[in-house]
């Protein structure tokens, strides 16, 4: 069920674009009036998501350490997994960002005969992990050329290298191929591994199957059914400068893209895609472990409560410690 | 708000780059590509929404059919006029410019189909 019903709200979703597409109106909903719909819910709800974590204090250090702290002169640090400074705070964020360092370092846990517990590496979640993630986003900059005229020229750089293979006409790009092999692994992952599947929600399947859906729709568009590029630009462009309209004959399959890709625009400051502002935000990683050097006071501690030492605190109860029979330092 | 000289200006930079079509000179969405029709034709080989979206599978059908398979090279449209399956033959024998036919949407699209790798127009091959 926790399959199942992800993927049965995937493709109800599917439906209601593909009713929708041929309505009278419909298109003219999902092509114009949702995307700005979805595109404001995305930038609103995700610059208030942002905003909700940087009220919640975070009154202690607690980075996470992945190596040696900052110590004694002789004890060498691991700079990058117990940083100490700013610098080396930015230098793991940026490798974690760009190079998803924290799955690199994922171990397997099996039990042997014996019985026996071996740890094993396990790279293949932080491979497909960043390829997913990289593809995604030459995806996401390939379709600047439907909103921007001029098209700037990385736009074009990055199809050429794209399409450099020449498999095929339209040429297939090589990141749409890896791109749904990176979502199935991660589905896989997930169905295959029974501890994995025990652990995994919905909220887990619906993401990959949404993504999934619409890497499927624009594949289809592109190389199967293929449409009219000239008047898809039209509205797309029109959007970008708040003039669009709905002309000549988009076909259906186009609509079914807009519209999954607005609701994952629209889910996604509601979930767990938010890793995405989430990493810069998190205290684990964004803080430097520097509690041996400074001394962090707790901002709202009230300044009215003084430090209690043991000795005044035996001075004020000695009496009673000594009638409970509790040893006291003075007599 | 705890960070927020950090935080503010953060979210300020992620806003202006998911909105950079949107400020970013995005030019005039009224100006459309407009290719130029040939004089004194007016049939295709296929309707005119099909050769929109699908021109591309014509001619490497075309070329599948005749370079792998021996199909014929010439053929003929609805309305029965002969035509040459061929890009510079065929094709171009009505849609005689490049720029201002197959360049107009292409460039409008970014589209760079490597047609012109190998081929070339009539007119630069004289």
């Amino acid at each position: 069920m926790r399959i199942l019903n992800p993927l049965i709200a995937v493709l109800a979703l599917v439906a209601v674009a593909l009713m929708a597409a041929q309505v009278p109106g419909g298109q003219g909903l999902i092509g114009v009036v949702l995307p700005y719909l979805a595109f404001a819910i995305f930038l609103g709800g995700f610059a208030h998501r942002v905003k909700t974590w940087a009220k919640s204090p975070v009154p202690f250090r607690i980075p996470t350490t992945c190596g040696q702290a900052n110590s004694l002169p002789w004890i060498k640090q691991n700079k990058l997994d117990c940083p100490s400074t700013k610098a080396g705070v930015i230098g793991r964020m940026l490798l974690e960002v760009f190079l998803f360092r924290s799955l690199f370092r994922n171990t397997r846990a099996e039990m042997h005969d014996g019985p026996k517990l071996v740890y094993g590496s396990s790279k293949s979640l932080w491979l497909f992990g960043l390829l997913f993630h990289y593809t995604f986003l030459v995806i996401v900059l390939r379709h600047l050329r439907l909103f921007m005229d001029p098209i700037p020229a990385f736009v074009g750089a990055l199809e050429f290298g794209d399409g450099f293979m020449q498999i095929g006409v339209p040429v297939l790009y090589m990141t749409d191929a890896i791109f749904v092999g990176a979502i199935t692994f991660l589905f896989l992952r997930r169905v295959v591994l029974p501890n994995i599947r025990y652990i995994s929600l919905p909220a887990d399947y619906f993401p990959l199957f949404l993504i999934l859906g619409i890497a499927i729709t624009g594949i289809l568009m592109r190389y199967v059914l293929r449409v009219d590029i000239v008047s898809i630009k039209q509205l797309t462009h029109g959007l970008a400068t708040f003039s669009p309209h709905v002309v000549g004959e988009i076909g259906s399959i186009f609509f079914v893209h807009v519209f999954l890709v607005c609701a994952l625009m629209i889910y996604f400051p509601f979930s767990k895609l938010m890793h995405a502002g989430g990493v810069f935000m998190s205290p684990t990683r964004n803080m430097m472990n520097n509690s041996r050097m400074v001394r962090h006071i707790n901002p709202w501690n009230d300044p009215n409560i003084k430090p209690h030492s043991y000795e005044h605190y035996e001075d004020e109860f000695r009496e009673f410690m000594k009638e409970a029979g509790l040893p006291v330092d003075k007599e | 708000m705890y960070g927020k000289g950090r935080i503010i200006p953060a979210l300020i930079i992620f806003i202006g780059l998911m909105t950079a079509p949107m400020w970013y000179g995005s030019g005039d969405a009224s100006k459309l590509p407009n290719p130029e029709k040939p004089k004194g034709y007016t049939e295709c080989v296929e309707d005119t929404q099909y050769m929109r979206t699908s021109h591309m599978k014509v001619l490497n059908d075309w070329r599948d059919d005749i370079l792998r398979e021996g199909g014929a090279r010439v053929a003929t449209t609805a309305n029965g006029t002969e035509y040459v399956r061929s890009l510079q033959n065929g094709c171009m024998k009505c849609h005689n410019n490049r720029e201002k036919f197959c360049g107009e949407c292409h460039k409008y699209a970014s589209v760079n189909p490597y047609c012109w790798d190998c081929h070339l127009q009539p007119k630069e091959a004289m």
